[in-house]
């Protein structure tokens, strides 16, 4: 049972006896308990449970199941770090099984022992410990701060590590004023794809004139190739929860929604404990912090519909209807949720926010570039050897991100694109490897920056394949609200299936750019206006690949 | 739909269970209602659309828009293969044909022995175990055309 926090006291007495008890004389052994469950995480951490029972050596090692710990293609992975806080020290393993669970802690927990085997290797040689490993060393985790390293179903790990704390400034010490302006001057845009300056669309809200106002998170993740949301929601749901009441107290509202896809069924769990351990600790529900700020949160599960990620669609469904976008404007900051002012955030824009303001604006704004300060998160995925999460400030170059950290292309074959932004976004060739990644670049370049799912597709890849792909994607999830997106994306299919089957003719390529056009300029929302991408993308690439199917054809 | 008549009593329960706030939550509803019998069955619906007060038409509306509702009897167990562009890239054609062939039946579809239901999608955020699917809530990733019909086998014999 947790003991209700009433003042700022409180919250700190509880971080000090939290940061005694984290940083306290024991080995602590970390194994990630989300991702690479698919792997048999389930078992190594039970195991390592059992054995520290049986051997008596609660006193000595702790064992904590954390969230994702980024390099998820040596999946099941885990942390051993030498007792007292956490350090240069910390040993990295992968593709750990439970047999080998006794050894890692008679060698590594208890003697600090390396086992060769489960490290990992670059160039044939291995790297012991995680400060070593390329994959690590190049990242700069702001928003992935806990990912990993706490226990994301315990509140008190959260708040050993400041949490909670920026939320107290904000409402304790500071006007909303200020946390808007704070987050104006820190640059922060929008993660969720779009690039909205965050700090401005709050105070549209706040300066709506209305008795009731909403704050919607948006974790409704479904770019296929992006999974940045939820390793967030499930590795440090607090941090959500925080940015959530801090920008709850910015614009004035009392009331919040967490739009979470249900296929997120850890995520969905993590978020609904870590809500329940805040209202117990008074850090959610009335009169927070003995302060009379009210602010509670309830979770709304998507039913499988891409179209839902759109405010507008998303707004509907909550409101229990078809998700089917409507013409902005008026935009939700003034006549959104049951038509009261309603601020919708992503889920790592909403992460950032405590970050922000803890440090400053002045800190935060030193990442990245001038027009994309911060971090960003991709999700690595494709043909690249160390596949899994990765942050990095932006401005960072896609080789740095796919070689220097993802380890480059497995096999002996060659990159050919970088696909980003999913089914918005486009495919970025070769030649642009060097290109510094924030909005407006890879906007340049025919991508966009979206939601962060970067796919590494190799010379195997057959481009217009993955045109198709996406368009056979977009065209499925299309609500058919509007003709230009469902009639487009299904005649832009047609003529795509046409040619990747051998049939299709010159002119095909003309029509599939006027196609684009149209769909791209009359669509009603992001969804159709940005379904072409992919095709205009590869077209203007890789043209060479549809002018092969072109010639096998008639 | 069907003949035989089923117990609406947990409808009640879930319908009760919201409130006055019916508006919001009539998807949360039919979500649980879903969990409750395994699919939507069209007395249930008809229950649902009473209690809430909502027409029909509007329910209609709501469970043929989200891919997640379904109006016929699933499997025991729900095979989902994510068909997300990692996976598309890391062969899952191949896995998912290798699945249809096992069970015998085409996505969407469910076997005759009601034990599996196959379904597609889009993305389920374990791209760096592409290809991967999911059964009910356990996730397999790095599958192969060798290692996909040794998963399915496991659930093709319990009554868990």
């Amino acid at each position: 049972m947790l003991k209700r926090l009433m003042s700022y006291g409180d919250l700190v007495s509880m971080r000090k006896s939290g940061e005694k008890k984290f940083n306290q004389n024991k080995v602590k052994v970390s194994v990630c308990m989300t991702g690479c469950r698919a792997l048999g995480a389930e078992e190594v951490y039970d195991e390592f449970r059992k054995q520290v029972k049986k051997q008596k050596l609660q006193d000595k090692v702790e064992v904590i199941e954390t969230g994702c710990q980024g390099l998820c293609a040596r999946a099941p992975v885990m942390t051993i770090n030498p007792p007292g806080a956490f350090s240069h020290r910390r040993i990295f393993y992968g593709r750990v099984t439970t047999d080998i669970v006794p050894d890692i802690i008679s060698s590594t927990a208890l003697k600090g022992e390396v086992i060769n085997k489960l490290c990992y290797a670059a160039a044939g040689k291995k790297i012991p410990y995680l400060k070593d490993i390329p994959f690590y060393s190049k990242q700069k985790k702001i928003v992935l701060r806990n990912c990993g390293i706490i226990d994301p179903k315990n509140i008190e790990h959260y708040i050993a590590r400041k949490g909670y704390e920026a939320f107290a400034m904000a409402l304790l010490d500071v006007d909303p004023n200020y946390v808007i302006d704070e987050i104006k001057r820190s640059g922060l845009r929008g993660r969720g794809g779009a690039g909205f300056p965050t700090g401005l669309k709050w105070e549209f809200c706040r300066k709506a004139k209305s008795d009731i106002k909403y704050l919607i998170c948006n974790a409704d993740e479904g770019d296929p190739g992006a999974f940045m949301d939820r390793a967030v929601l499930e590795g440090d749901p607090h941090a959500v929860i925080e940015g959530m009441l801090i920008a709850a107290r910015a614009i004035g509202s009392e009331k919040g929604f967490i739009y979470v896809r249900a296929e997120y069924p850890i995520a969905v769990a993590h978020l609904r404990n870590a809500i329940a351990q805040a209202r117990e600790l008074n850090l959610l529900g009335n009169n927070i912090l003995g302060t009379g700020f009210n602010f509670d949160l309830e979770i709304k599960m998507g039913a499988g519909a891409f179209v839902c990620g759109e405010e507008t669609a998303l707004i509907a469904s909550i409101e229990g209807k078809r998700g089917m976008p409507r013409p902005r404007p008026p935009f939700p900051a003034n006549s959104g949720l049951w038509n009261k002012p309603t601020n919708i955030n992503n889920v790592e824009t909403l992460a950032n926010i405590p970050v922000i303001l803890s440090n400053g604006s002045e800190w935060y704004k030193q990442l990245g570039t001038k027009n994309g300060t911060g971090t960003k998160i991709f999700a690595l995925a494709g043909k690249v050897k160390n596949t899994g999460l990765v942050e990095v400030p932006m401005g960072t170059t896609l080789r740095e991100i796919i070689f220097d950290i993802g380890g480059g292309i497995p096999g002996r074959r060659e990159f050919k694109a970088a696909q980003m932004g999913g089914p918005s976004g486009g495919c970025v060739p070769a030649e642009h490897l060097d290109l510094p990644i924030d909005y407006e670049t890879v906007k340049e370049v025919g991508a966009i920056m979206g939601s962060g799912g970067l796919i590494v597709m190799d010379s195997d890849t057959s481009m217009v394949d993955i045109s198709k792909y996406f368009m056979d994607f977009v065209q499925d999830e299309s609500c058919g609200k509007c003709v230009p997106c469902r009639v487009g994306t299904k005649k832009m299919l047609d003529i795509l299936t046409r040619i990747t089957e051998g049939n299709g003719c010159r002119s095909d390529i003309e029509d599939l750019k006027e196609m684009a056009y149209v769909t791209k300029s009359a669509s009603l929302c992001g969804l159709g206006q940005t379904a072409p991408n992919p095709v205009l993308s590869t077209i203007r690439y890789f043209m060479n690949e549809y002018e092969d199917l072109l010639k096998t054809g008639s | 739909m069907e003949e035989k008549t089923i117990d609406l009593r947990p409808v009640s329960r879930i319908v009760s269970g919201y409130g006055n706030d019916k508006d919001s939550n009539l998807i949360a509803a039919l979500q649980q209602t879903q969990d409750e019998y395994g699919y939507l069955p069209k007395q249930a619906l008809k229950e649902v659309s009473r209690l809430m007060d909502v027409p029909l038409t509007r329910i209609f509306g709501i469970v043929t828009f989200y891919s997640q509702f379904t109006l016929i009897p699933r499997g025991r167990h729900a095979i989902k293969i994510c068909t997300g562009t990692a996976c598309h890239v890391r062969g899952v054609n191949e896995v998912k044909q290798k699945v249809k062939d096992q069970l015998n039946v085409v996505e969407g579809e469910t076997t005759a022995d009601y034990q599996f239901t196959l379904e597609t999608v889009a993305c389920i955020g374990t791209c760096f175990l592409a290809p991967v699917m999911m059964v009910d809530d356990r996730y397999f990733g790095k599958l192969t055309t060798d290692t996909v019909t040794g998963i399915v086998d496991r659930y093709s014999g319990d009554y868990t």
